[in-house]
C-alpha cells in the first residue's frame, strides 16, 4: 500500500488583526500590535488590563443570511465558523447552510479541532454562587434555585467545546469521524496533527482542523494572573508582548480561531483542488516532568521536533539543495515568558545543532498575543502564508535579544527569504509539558 | 506499510461499585447499583438527588510519596484519573517511574490518552473568593475582584486572591494526562479529548491508531470525568439529561435504559484508564492480555438534536443516531467483520428515553432483525453516566466479559423494549468473540470500538 499525502487546501482565520486572509498577513509584516487595554469589561483593577482583543468582526460578514442562528452563541463559536467559512470556501468545498460541494462524500470529511471552552458568564454565575453561599458552605437548594433564574441554558451547554464541532459539522454538512482535543496552548496544533494522522491512515479523506478560544474574560484572565504568567505592562501594552527580549514579563493574551482544510493528495487533484503546502510531519510528546514547570532542556520539545522531522524525512543537520538550513521557518511557541522562550530556543538549538543560527525562528504573539488553544493554528496558517509570499513575520518589540534564546528571532522587520521558503515548523507547547510540532512544505507535485 | 495489532492488558477502573475492575465486574454479576443518594454535594433544590459517587477514593494512597503534595492541585477528575492509571498499570504488570527499578518499556514509547471533559471550579473555592468581592449592595464588583488599585483613586479588593495561585491548573482537561504521564514517565505522543460521552471511546481509537502506525508501544488511554458537582449537574440539566425524580434512595429505579418509561439520566462519576498495547509488546513481556482491539470507528451528527435549539434536528435524526450508525459500520470495516460477527454490545443506554430511541435506531439499522437475539450489557443503572469516563467502563466490562465469556448480569426496573435485549437478567456464560462497545456524546460525536477474542 503506498503512503497517503496530506494537503492543505483551504485556510481561515480570526485573529485580533483582523480576518481577512491578505490584511492579516500585511499588518503581521508590517509589524503592527493588536495589543491594546481591554475593552469587553471593566478590566482597571485587574494586574493584567490589556491584551490582544478581536475588534471588528461580526459574524454576517462573513457568512451572510447563514450568520442568523448564531448571532447570540459565544465569541468562540462565532470566530469558529468564522474561520471554517473562509477555509472551507477557499477549498471551494461549499458555503455554510448550502452542504458539501463537487461531489465529496460528507462521512468521509471529518472534524478536529482543539475548541476551548466558552467565555463564563460570569456576573450571572457569581450571583448564582453567592446565592447559595452563607459564608461556610454551599446551600444547595438556593444556588440552584438562582442558578435557574439566570443562567442561560443555550450559553451554558455551549460552555463545553465538542459544541463547536456540532455547530461547524452542521453548517457545513459534515459526517466524517469529530473529535475535539484540549491540550491547553497546543491543542490547535495538535488537532491538526491528529486530523493529518487520520487522513494518512485511511479514516478519512478531508478533515476540518483548527481551533477556536476566546478566555478574554474576567475569570480566564483571573487564572493566569494568579499564576502570574501573563506580562502587567499597563503603561505600555501595545509593547507589552516581547517574546525572546530580556525585558519580557509575561504573556499577552489574544483570541481568535484558525482552520485549514486538511485533504488527502489524489483527493485533492483528482477535484483540481489548489494546494497551499503539504503536512511533511507531526510530532507529539508529553514533558511528563512537572506541572508548573518545562523540562530545562527542552527535552519534551525536542522530542516533538523531531519527531515531525523524522517523518517529514528532514535530516536537522544537513543542509537543503540550496544549501540553506533544512528549514527556513519556525513559527515558535514564542509566548514572552520567562520560561518557554528560553526553553524554546535551547531545544531548537539542540535539535539543529550548528545550523540552529541559521534557521528564522519568530513569533507572531509579539503581535497578536496568545490564542491559546486556537494559537496553534492561526500560527500554522503564518507558515502557510510564508510559503506562498517567501516572507516570514517579525518578532516585534526585540531590541535586547536575550543570551539565553539567541537565535535568528527575526527582530522588528519582515523578512525576504532568499530563495523562497520551503519547510516551515510550527511549535505549540501546553502547560502540564505537552509539546506539539508540525512540519508543513511547500507541495511541488 | 506493518501496522501493529493493538491489545488490551490493562484495566484501572473507579466507579461507584468501588475502586478496581473487580469491583465493577462482581457489582453487575451481581446486580448492585452504586446510585446513591448524593452526598458530596447539597442536592436538595436538584432535580435529582441520587448518583453515582466513588466512594473512599484515597488518591495518595497510590502515588509515589514525592509527589503526592501534587494532590492539592487536583480536581476530582484528575484524582479519578490518577488512581484509574495507577491501577492499569499494576494490572497490566508494568514497572514505571512511580516504581522502584528499571521500567519495562522506554519513557518515549508510552503514550496516553486520557479522555476528559470541562471541569468546573470547585463552587466553595469560588464561592469564597467571589464573596470577598461584592460591593455595598451585596453585588459582585469585579473592581473589588482586582488587586491593583487604578490611577484614578479606586480601591481594588483583592478578592480573586482567595484562590490559590495554581487554581488554573487544578481545572485544566489536559491536566488528567499531565498527572498521568508525570507520575508514570509517558514521554510519548499525548492528547486530551473532550467530546463528552464519546470522548474515551474516541481516545481509545486515538491509541489504537498511534500504536498501530508504530508511534508508541503502549498506551494510557480511556478517559475519567466527574460532573458531580453544582455546575456539571447544572449544565446536564439544561442539557436534558437529568431525570426529575422524586426517587431518594436507589437511582436504578430512576435511569432504565431502553424503555419508554424510564424516568432520565443519573449522573455518575468514574476514571477508566486502560493500558493498551502493541501485540508484539505484549507477547514480548509475556503480558496477559484482556481482548483485541480490532475495529475503530468515528462519526459526526450534523441534523441530529443539540439542547442549544440552534436548529430543528431531522425527523430521520429523531428515530435513528446516524452518526452512531456510521460509526459502528465505521469499526467493522476497519475490523474486516461482517455485523453478524458480533456477539454483544455495550450500548451507552442512558435510560433517557429520547436518546435511548436514537440509539436503538441506530444499532436497529446495522444489525436489523438480529437485534432482539444480541445481548448487551448496560451500565447506567449500576454506575450512572459518568461522561467522559464511560466509555472506559463500557470498554472494561466488554474486555472482561470476552476473557471471562461471561455476559455480566442487568439491573432494570423499567419494560425495557426498543427491540434490544436490555431487559432485567442474570449474568451468564456465553460464547462470545466480538463484542461491540458505542456511544454517542452530547455534542453529536460518535465511536465505536470492537473487542475481540486475542
Amino acid at each position: 500500500m503506498s503512503e497517503r499525502r496530506v494537503v492543505i487546501s483551504g485556510a481561515g482565520w480570526v485573529t485580533p488583526l483582523g480576518y481577512e486572509g491578505d490584511r492579516v498577513w500585511s499588518r503581521l509584516m508590517a509589524g503592527e500590535s493588536a495589543i491594546a487595554p481591554i475593552r469587553g469589561y471593566d478590566a482597571e483593577t485587574l494586574a493584567t488590563n490589556f491584551a490582544a482583543e478581536v475588534t471588528d468582526f461580526a459574524l454576517d460578514r462573513v457568512l451572510g443570511e447563514a450568520a442568523k442562528p448564531y448571532a447570540d452563541s459565544g465569541v468562540g463559536i462565532q470566530f469558529a465558523l468564522a474561520a471554517a467559512c473562509q477555509a472551507m470556501c477557499m477549498a471551494q468545498l461549499g458555503e455554510p447552510g448550502q452542504g458539501l460541494t463537487g461531489g465529496v462524500d460528507p462521512r468521509r470529511f471529518g472534524v478536529y479541532l482543539g475548541a476551548g471552552e466558552g467565555r463564563a458568564d460570569l456576573a450571572n454565575l457569581a450571583a448564582t454562587c453567592l446565592a447559595g453561599w452563607d459564608g461556610r458552605e454551599v446551600n444547595g437548594a438556593a444556588w440552584s434555585s438562582e442558578a435557574n433564574k439566570r443562567l442561560s441554558a443555550k450559553r451554558e451547554i455551549e460552555q463545553e467545546p465538542h459544541v463547536v464541532i456540532s455547530y461547524v459539522a452542521h453548517a457545513f454538512g459534515l459526517r466524517g469521524p469529530a473529535f475535539n482535543c484540549m491540550t491547553a496552548c497546543a491543542a490547535s496544533t495538535q488537532a491538526v496533527g491528529e486530523a493529518f494522522e487520520l487522513i494518512r491512515y485511511g479514516d478519512a479523506d478531508l478533515m476540518l482542523a483548527g481551533g477556536s478560544h476566546s478566555m478574554i474574560h474576567p475569570l480566564g484572565m483571573t487564572g493566569f494572573i494568579r499564576l502570574t504568567a501573563m506580562s502587567t505592562r499597563r503603561d505600555d501594552p501595545s509593547t507589552a508582548s516581547r517574546p525572546f527580549d530580556s525585558s519580557r514579563d509575561g504573556f499577552v493574551m489574544g483570541e481568535g480561531a484558525g482552520m485549514v482544510v486538511l485533504e488527502e493528495l489524489e483527493h485533492a487533484k483528482a477535484r483540481g483542488a489548489n494546494i497551499l503546502a503539504e503536512v511533511a510531519g507531526f510530532g507529539s510528546t508529553a514533558d511528563a516532568f512537572r506541572i508548573t514547570d518545562i523540562q530545562p532542556d527542552g527535552l519534551g520539545a525536542q522530542a516533538a521536533i523531531r519527531r515531525a522531522l523524522a517523518q517529514a524525512g528532514i535530516d536537522p543537520h544537513a543542509r537543503d539543495k540550496q544549501g540553506r538550513a533544512p528549514v527556513q521557518y519556525i513559527s515558535a511557541h514564542g509566548t514572552g515568558t520567562q520560561e518557554n522562550d528560553g526553553i524554546e530556543s535551547k531545544a531548537v538549538r539542540g535539535v539543529f545543532g550548528d545550523l540552529a543560527p541559521e534557521v528564522p525562528f519568530s513569533s507572531v504573539k509579539s503581535m497578536m498575543g496568545h490564542l491559546i488553544q486556537a494559537a496553534g493554528a492561526v500560527e500554522l496558517i503564518t507558515c502557510l502564508k510564508a510559503i506562498e509570499t517567501g516572507r516570514i513575520p517579525p518578532t516585534i518589540n526585540l531590541n535586547n535579544l536575550d543570551p539565553e534564546c539567541g537565535l535568528d528571532h527575526v527582530p522588528n522587520q519582515s523578512r525576504e527569504v532568499n530563495g523562497g521558503v520551503d519547510v516551515c515548523l510550527s511549535n505549540s507547547f501546553g502547560f502540564g509539558g505537552q509539546n506539539d510540532t508540525i512540519c508543513v512544505r511547500k507541495f511541488t507535485g | 506499510m506493518g501496522r501493529s495489532n493493538v491489545v488490551i492488558t490493562g484495566l484501572g477502573v473507579v466507579s461507584a461499585l468501588g475502586i478496581g475492575a473487580d469491583e465493577l465486574w462482581k457489582g453487575l454479576v451481581e446486580g448492585v447499583s452504586g446510585l446513591r443518594p448524593l452526598k458530596h454535594m447539597d442536592a436538595n433544590g436538584f432535580p435529582c438527588g441520587v448518583g453515582g459517587e466513588v466512594p473512599d477514593l484515597a488518591v495518595r494512597d497510590y502515588l509515589p510519596k514525592s509527589y503526592r503534595k501534587a494532590t492539592k492541585v487536583m480536581a476530582r477528575d484528575i484524582e479519578l484519573a490518577v488512581v484509574a492509571a495507577a491501577l492499569a498499570v499494576k494490572d497490566a504488570g508494568l514497572t514505571t517511574r512511580a516504581d522502584e527499578g528499571e521500567p519495562t518499556l522506554p519513557a518515549g514509547r508510552l503514550g496516553c490518552q486520557i479522555g476528559a471533559g470541562l471541569i468546573a471550579a470547585e463552587t466553595a473555592e469560588l464561592s469564597r473568593a467571589l464573596a470577598a468581592s461584592v460591593n455595598d449592595d451585596g453585588v459582585f464588583d469585579l473592581g473589588l475582584w482586582g488587586t491593583v488599585d487604578s490611577e484614578n483613586g479606586r480601591k481594588a479588593g483583592g478578592g480573586m486572591n482567595h484562590l490559590p495561585p495554581l487554581w488554573l491548573l487544578k481545572y485544566l482537561p489536559n491536566m488528567l494526562a499531565c498527572h498521568v504521564t508525570i507520575v508514570h514517565g509517558a514521554e510519548g505522543p499525548s492528547n486530551t479529548i473532550t467530546c463528552a460521552e464519546a470522548s474515551a471511546l474516541l481516545s481509545l481509537g486515538e491509541s489504537m491508531r498511534v500504536i498501530a502506525r508504530g508511534d508508541a508501544d503502549a498506551c494510557f488511554s480511556g478517559g475519567a470525568e466527574s460532573k458531580l458537582n453544582y455546575m456539571g449537574v447544572q449544565r446536564l440539566d439544561f442539557a436534558g439529561r437529568v431525570a426529575h425524580t422524586d426517587e431518594r434512595e436507589d437511582g436504578s429505579k430512576v435511569t432504565m435504559p431502553f424503555a419508554t418509561d424510564s424516568r432520565g439520566g443519573v449522573q455518575g462519576e468514574a476514571g477508566a484508564v486502560l493500558m493498551v498495547e502493541s501485540e508484539s509488546s505484549a507477547t514480548d513481556r509475556g503480558a496477559a492480555v484482556y481482548a483485541k482491539v480490532s475495529g475503530f470507528g468515528a462519526a459526526q451528527s450534523c441534523q441530529g438534536p443539540i439542547g442549544t435549539g440552534v436548529w430543528e434536528p431531522s425527523e430521520a435524526e429523531l428515530t435513528c443516531d446516524e452518526a452512531l450508525a456510521d460509526a459502528i459500520a465505521g469499526a467493522l470495516r476497519d475490523g474486516g467483520l461482517q455485523s453478524d460477527a458480533i456477539d454483544a454490545i455495550v450500548p451507552l443506554g442512558l435510560g433517557v428515553p429520547d436518546l435511548d430511541a436514537r440509539e436503538a435506531g441506530a444499532l436497529k439499522s446495522v444489525f436489523g432483525d438480529r437485534l432482539g437475539d444480541l445481548p448487551t450489557i448496560t451500565l447506567a443503572p449500576n454506575v450512572g453516566n459518568c461522561s467522559a469516563g464511560q466509555g472506559g467502563l463500557m470498554v472494561a466490562v466488554a474486555a472482561m466479559a470476552i476473557k471471562r465469556q461471561v455476559l455480566p448480569g442487568r439491573i432494570n426496573h423499567g419494560a425495557a423494549d426498543m427491540g434490544l435485549d436490555a431487559g432485567r437478567t442474570k449474568a451468564s456464560e456465553r460464547l462470545m468473540k466480538h463484542i461491540l462497545v458505542c456511544a454517542s456524546g452530547l455534542g453529536g460525536q460518535s465511536a465505536a470500538l470492537i473487542l475481540s477474542a486475542p
